[in-house]
């Protein structure tokens, strides 16, 4: 049995209401809020970034793990926003997680499902039986233009997996992965903001891709929307992930435990892996979960899970999703907000 | 910090490797090649646990220009389990809540930058527990 052997998410204190983004810019909050189903999200500290993010989420992968870190054989990171362009935010982990230098060290990218890709080919190279553990993270620090409908969501985030064949907490019983050439999204070479296409980035894009993967991994499986316990797909906005969902036939019961986009935002890479981070606070043995990637560009990983035994050993070895959701928050108005993001143009 | 003196520093900086006298007990941090207690070159490479006490702090409220935007930023002396000490900004907030004598938790952020197009730096900064 291959599957994740020890999981965890972090996400930063900061909290923006979509309130105080709304007043800023002469928008209405309550259609906003209505249009999006988002309440607020969060925000990364000055000092976070993608590679701080992953290290926190990856520390405590390791703790559930119970593993010696040395024994990791791969490191991936998912991501849009890596702080370097050229350096890879894991050669900064390893180190700081006490793996390698016995590693294979790769950066990803595809948009919003960067982190999904990590976790895919860290599940191969321990199922191929080339390494005995392997780590795939999903995190960013997601950007959106000052004003632009993405200012409303983009945010701090991520979770790291550990791949393994020993001590399976979730057990990897089907992947698929869905890809095509849809520019619905993208951000070039030295640009600050990605730029999008509207309400291109709905039916051709998000939902082509979503169903697509769901419905074929489903039938590739043998399986129908009732197998399943919970369902969490890509999360950029509340709705989308809701309709995609109920199209394939789950319920909102179902749904609902993984869709933690209304208080945490869309943290990119690290959005459906944390929907499954926040679903394993709860999740019992025996309970089967699909999750559904989506990255813009366009492509969509979709993975069955299998809930084992192991989820009672290693659920309190690091914080819940819970905890780390509604604890200790700081709350920043919308000037904070852009000191923190960097918004503001300094004349250093 | 230049890059090549930052990377020399990444075993203290990322993960707290300090040496224990294998005489004395004296815990040097960042390691020392002859104890300041007892004189002797025998030491055993630890790391220090990620927890502690503040034993003092001050609030910097005009900060040098890579801080300047991170103001008013507490930094404290740590006292961790082991008894060793280190100097540490104290992070997630409010200068109002740092006290002597509270527990912190080290973790792992961003130091400071070089510039636009220089390195990112770094190592261990406190947050307050519970």
């Amino acid at each position: 049995m291959t599957g994740i052997v020890g999981y965890g998410a972090y996400l930063p204190r900061y909290r923006i209401k979509i309130e105080e983004i709304a007043s800023q810019w002469g928008k209405d909050p309550t259609t906003i809020k209505n249009g999006l189903l988002v309440h607020e999200k969060t925000v990364p500290g000055m000092d976070e970034d993608t590679i701080t993010i992953s290290v926190q989420a990856a520390k405590y992968a390791v703790q559930r793990a119970r593993i010696d870190p040395q024994e990791i054989g791969a490191v991936y990171i998912g991501s849009e926003s890596h702080p370097y362009v050229v350096k890879p935010s894991g050669t900064v982990l390893i180190d700081a997680l006490g793996i390698g230098p016995d590693v294979h060290v790769a950066d990803y990218e595809f948009a919003c499902k960067a982190g999904t890709e990590a976790v895919f080919v860290a599940y191969s190279h321990v199922k191929s039986g080339v390494m005995r553990y392997a780590m795939g993270i999903g995190a960013d620090t997601s950007q959106g233009a000052p004003g632009d409908a993405l200012e409303f969501t983009a945010s701090a985030g991520g979770s790291a997996f550990i791949i393994g064949s020993e001590k399976v907490v979730l057990e990897i019983e089907a992947t698929y992965s869905y890809t095509s050439d849809t520019a619905d999204f993208w951000r070039r070479e030295g640009r600050v903001y990605p730029e999008h296409g509207g309400r291109f980035t709905g039916e051709p894009a998000y939902f082509r891709h979503v169903l697509g993967a769901g419905r074929e991994i489903m039938e590739r499986a043998g399986l129908e929307a009732k197998d399943f316990d919970y369902a969490v797909f890509h999360m950029p906005n509340g709705k989308f992930p809701m309709k995609a969902g109920r199209t394939l036939g789950f319920e909102k019961e179902q749904i609902e435990p993984g869709w933690v986009v209304p208080w945490m935002g869309n943290t990119y890479s690290g959005s459906s892996p944390t929907g499954l981070v926040a679903i394993l606070d709860v999740a019992r043995p025996g309970e089967r979960i699909l999750l559904v990637s989506f990255g813009s560009g366009a492509g969509s990983d979709a993975f069955v899970f299998k809930v084992t035994e192991e989820i009672e050993a290693v659920r309190d070895l690091a914080p819940s999703f819970k905890s780390l959701l509604e604890e200790n928050k700081i709350y920043l108005n919308y000037g904070e907000y852009a000191k923190f993001r960097g918004k503001i143009l300094m004349n250093t | 910090m230049i890059t090549p003196r930052y990377t020399r520093e990444i075993p203290q900086r990322y993960h707290l490797e300090a040496g224990k006298c294998t005489e004395c007990n004296f815990i040097a941090f960042p390691p020392r090649l002859i104890c300041p207690e007892c004189g002797s070159r025998e030491f055993e490479q630890i790391s220090l646990s990620p927890s502690g006490k503040i034993v003092t702090y001050t609030v910097v409220c005009v900060a040098a220009e890579e801080f300047s935007t991170e103001t008013p930023l507490p930094i404290a002396i740590i006292e961790t389990d082991e008894g060793a000490r280190l100097t540490a900004q104290v992070v997630d907030c409010d200068p109002e809540e740092v006290e002597i004598g509270k527990r912190v938790r080290l973790i792992f952020r961003c130091i400071q930058k070089e510039g636009l197009a220089g390195i990112r730096q770094y190592g261990y900064k406190a947050v307050l527990e519970g």
